[in-house]
């Protein structure tokens, strides 16, 4: 069966005042239909960059430069013309962003927001549109949709407003959904009640995901695949279990140790040594060298290709294949 | 709806003590001025005697006590008294009241004129920005901005009236000649129209420019990203989401400066001998009518807390979020 | 010197602020040196009257023979002496107000502030005009008056301005050094507000020109001094025949407010960057 998306050497550059500077480098990957695919990294890894570049919703304010190709359903997003593109977004791509407060409009009520993708891909009337939004929140689980359907966003506690979002971003039954860092803004005991809502419905409704987020807990819980980011670009990819398991990229073993303690092991709190190179000082070599502790002199010198393991489980580092440590 | 109603109740409230405050001023005003209302009749009579000025003061009540004074000026202001013109020998509310709804009638045609060309220019200029019609609008506001009001109605004059004699040059309507209801309503149109323009240009500017900035950085959030990624057109997203959250500033914008349009229409007035209270300003000037002048200020004033009053409630039904502050 | 230098730097990169910069000295010149090259006075009756421009009178005569180019001189210094005279006091009076009410807080700002807002709610040119008619119009009572309808915005931002920094740490420290009220207000805040209230103040300086030049346009001036509102207003009689002659004054006005704000922009441009720039 083909892949639902294809991503081949998917790059973004934005110029800046001190020069362009390249916010993901390279990324390529794929999808396939109802799968889970999480892109997990540090702030700056480029994940989110690489979310919005996917249907190009970086604005053109930005200058950016998008290179590559991202094949979604056999189409080149990135070639098509915009008013094919914006049949694809909403309609078979939905995506959800981190803080449902600022990515809701504050001057309009949930349900008139709610219908709209409705309204604008299927015609619905505004009376058939607003119907099918109630049923809509019904489905995301809030209480009293008749109700709720002519509030505003501000009317709603975080955890709601992300079901609206999550809500919306479903409308239309698209075939890949894109989440931005769906729970980071949300208060602990709403995360697992979010989490959970986002894989039942991806089940019900047959939805790849692709899930971006730093918080490894959550990759656990929902995700199939996972492809790890550093300094704008992949650095390790492979099934969840493998990933986590057997983590080949020194830097996702670092991650993980530090998820481990997290979940409470005790001890002190493993540090990765050094700190994320800015993205106008990026070494020569192998980004994570400098921070590395198993570092060689090759490491500094070129860039180092993905060398896959097992199946499907790659790693951009010279030591794959290795005995570990 | 108790929450909307307590905040009209409240607002409305909140004008009493303005009023007063405003006749406070006007009083002080009126007892800066050398000279009194004694010896302006004993200077029109042709000089008197001392005797007959006290007699003269004592029968108006100026030899009682200043706060007395002030007592009776409020008492006088309850019952629609702002005292008599000397020279045009009427009440001095009745010469106002004639007048007011000329200026009405020019100052609202102005700012609706100003408010909607004023927007849509801002809209224009922000959806287009970089492009050439963004610098065009904006060079054209800066022009409109620095241009002063009554130079601008003269040279119109010149234009229309005089080379092209398509307009009139003077006056609200065609006098001695018998019209229709319509015919009327017609002929005051083609009057009011170059006085309009005149009035409503510098306003049209400032609006324009800050509705831009206002788009711009409206521009920025993240719920026009969301209504992107919805599939909805860049015309919608500008003209629907962006602007209703951009048009607030300028409306209060607009709301505040009812006052500065006031003192505007008294010079396009003036060039356009228009009968409003703005005329009736420059034909008190060049009679010395302070009693008149003071009698204008105090109504205009209360016109601008009246119309401020209107524009917060209807700020407070525009903003969802306003009325339960 | 540094300061200056980066200032001029940033100033430097807006091309119409340059330009209006440029333009506001040619006018300055002209107000300054003009009349002292063209001495004629603006008040002597030396041509035939609404004579067009010609080789004699450059810019020709007005309505009872006097020298435009003459008046046009002697109104730019009474134009930009106002302008900048009323923009400095409404400046000073905003900027005490707005301090006092905005680092004080409570029943002080309560209290200044109910005045602020009262003053904005009368409609500012009428204000004037009541002043000046019972104060019989003169440099100095126009000035008092523009600048008297105009400081309320001035307060209003600086209140802003003291509001935002007297809660910073800075002034916490200074306060635990036991600096005394004034010294905060005048030596620490009053710098970092300064940008903002010099932004506001150079475009009060505009908007003073525009209300002179209405107020002269009405027939309140000084009857000492010729001002082009003025010389617009006595033109307006023969609109039909001589347009030139209210429109020559208009245009200098037009374009010393133009510049005026243009250099006002590009001030707030280099005192106030904002974070998205390209």
């Amino acid at each position: 069966m083909s892949a639902l998306l294809q991503v081949e050497g998917l790059s973004v550059q934005f110029p800046t005042l001190r020069g362009d500077v390249a916010a993901l480098e390279d990324l390529s990957f794929e999808m396939r239909e109802g799968e889970t695919v999480a892109l997990v990294g540090e702030s700056g890894s480029g994940k989110s960059t690489a979310a919005l570049a996917l249907s190009r919703l970086i604005p053109e304010s930005t200058g950016c430069i998008i290179s590559g190709r991202v094949v979604f359903e056999g189409r080149n997003l990135l070639g098509l013309p915009l008013h094919e593109l914006r049949e694809v977004r909403g309609r078979r791509i939905g995506m959800i962003f981190q803080d449902p407060m600022m990515a809701l409009n504050p001057v309009f009520t949930i349900g008139w927001q709610l219908a709209e993708p409705l309204r604008k891909h299927f015609g619905l009337s505004n009376r058939a549109a607003r119907d099918r939004a109630v049923e809509l929140l019904g489905h995301v689980a809030i209480a009293a949709p008749e109700q709720r359907i002519d509030q505003y966003p501000h009317n709603l506690s975080g955890g709601m407003r992300q079901r609206v979002m999550i809500a919306m971003a479903l409308a239309c039954r698209p075939s890949l959904l894109i989440a931005d860092e769906p729970t980071t803004a949300l208060d602990v005991t709403v995360q697992a009640q979010v989490l959970s809502l986002i894989k039942t419905l991806k089940d019900e409704l047959g939805t790849a995901v692709l899930l971006i987020t730093h918080d490894l807990g959550v990759v656990w819980e929902i995700a199939q695949r996972v492809i790890v980011m550093y300094a704008g670009r992949k650095v390790e990819e492979g099934t969840a279990a493998h990933v986590f398991d057997d983590p080949q990229h020194p830097y996702a073993r670092e991650l993980l140790r530090a998820a481990a303690f997290a979940s409470g092991e005790g001890g002190r709190l493993p540090e990765i040594p050094g700190s994320v190179p800015s993205p106008f000082e990026i070494p020569s070599g192998c980004c994570f060298a400098p921070r590395c502790t198993s570092a060689r002199e090759i490491c500094y010198a070129a860039l180092p290709p993905l060398k896959s393991t097992k199946h499907g489980h790659e790693a951009a580092c010279v030591l794959v294949g290795a005995a570990s440590p | 709806m108790p929450a909307k109603l307590w905040f009209v109740l409240k607002r409305v409230l909140q004008v009493v003590p303005v009023v007063l405050a405003i006749a406070a001023l006007n009083f002080l005003l009126l007892h800066l001025a050398p000279g009194d209302a004694a010896d302006i009749i004993a200077a029109q009579s042709g000089g008197a005697s001392p005797e007959f000025v006290a007699e003269l003061r004592r029968s108006f009540g100026l030899d009682r006590p200043l706060y007395q004074q002030f007592l009776v000026y409020i008492a006088r202001l309850l019952t629609f008294d702002l005292g008599w013109s000397n020279v045009q020998q009427r009440p001095v509310f009745d010469l106002i009241a004639d007048r007011v709804p000329a200026t009405l009638l020019l100052m609202m045609t102005g700012i609706t004129l100003a408010l909607i060309f004023g927007t849509l220019l801002g809209i224009l200029a922000a959806m287009r920005h970089r492009r050439w019609t963004d610098s065009v609008v904006s060079v054209l506001a800066l022009l409109a901005y620095a241009t002063p009001q009554f130079w601008l109605g003269l040279m119109l004059i010149v234009l229309f009236s005089i080379t092209f004699g398509i307009l009139p040059s003077g006056g609200m309507m065609t006098i001695g000649a018998v019209m229709s209801a319509g015919a009327r309503a017609l002929d005051i149109a083609r009057h009011l129209l170059l006085p309009t323009l005149t009035l409503g240009l510098f306003y049209m500017a400032i609006y324009a420019r800050l509705m831009r900035s206002s788009m711009l950085e409206v521009y920025t959030h993240e719920y026009i990203t969301t209504a992107r990624a919805k599939g909805l057109s860049e015309a919608r997203v500008g003209l629907v989401h962006a602007a209703s959250n951009a048009l607030l500033p300028v409306v209060t914008l607009a709301g505040v400066q009812i006052g500065h349009l006031l003192g505007g229409s008294i010079l396009v007035e003036t060039v356009f001998g228009w009968p409003g209270l703005g005329r009736l300003v420059f034909d008190a000037l060049l009679q010395r009518d302070l009693n008149l002048l003071l009698g204008i200020l105090f109504v205009s004033s209360v016109v601008v807390v009246l119309i401020n009053l209107a524009v917060d409630l209807l700020y407070g039904f525009l903003d969802p979020r306003i009325v339960h502050k | 010197m540094t300061a200056l230098t980066d200032f001029w730097r940033k100033y430097r990169r807006n091309h119409t602020a340059v330009f209006g910069l440029l333009m506001l000295i040619v006018v300055l010149i002209a107000a300054t040196i003009g009349p002292i090259i063209y001495p004629a006075d603006p008040f002597d009756m030396v041509g035939r009257p609404a004579s067009p421009p010609s080789a004699r009178f450059v810019l020709g005569t007005d309505v009872s023979g006097r020298d435009m180019l003459a008046g046009l001189l002697h109104g730019a210094r009474v134009s930009l002496l106002i302008g900048f005279l009323a923009s400095l006091g409404a400046t000073l009076v905003g900027l005490i107000v707005g301090a006092i009410a905005g680092y004080y807080g409570r029943a002080v700002d309560t209290i200044l502030m109910r005045c602020t807002d009262f003053f904005l709610t009368i409609p500012s040119f009428i204000l004037a005009i009541v002043i000046i008619a019972i104060f019989r119009p003169s440099v100095a009572t126009v000035t008092i008056a523009i600048a008297a309808v105009s400081w309320p915005q001035v307060a209003r931002l600086a209140r802003a301005e003291f509001i935002a920094h007297r809660d910073r740490e800075y002034v916490l420290a200074c306060r635990a050094l036991g600096m005394s009220d004034f010294e905060i207000i005048t030596r620490q805040i009053l710098p970092n507000a300064l940008p903002s209230l010099l932004v506001v103040s150079s475009l009060l300086v505009a908007t003073s020109i525009l209300t002179e030049s209405g107020l002269s346009f009405l027939g309140l001036s000084d009857p000492n001094v010729i001002s082009w509102g003025y010389m617009v207003g006595v033109g307006r009689t023969v609109l039909r025949g001589a347009w030139w002659m209210p429109a020559i004054p208009g245009i200098a006005i037009l374009l010393t407010v133009l510049c005026i704000n243009l250099v006002g922009e590009g001030l707030n441009e280099a005192l106030n960057p904002r974070l998205q720039r390209r």
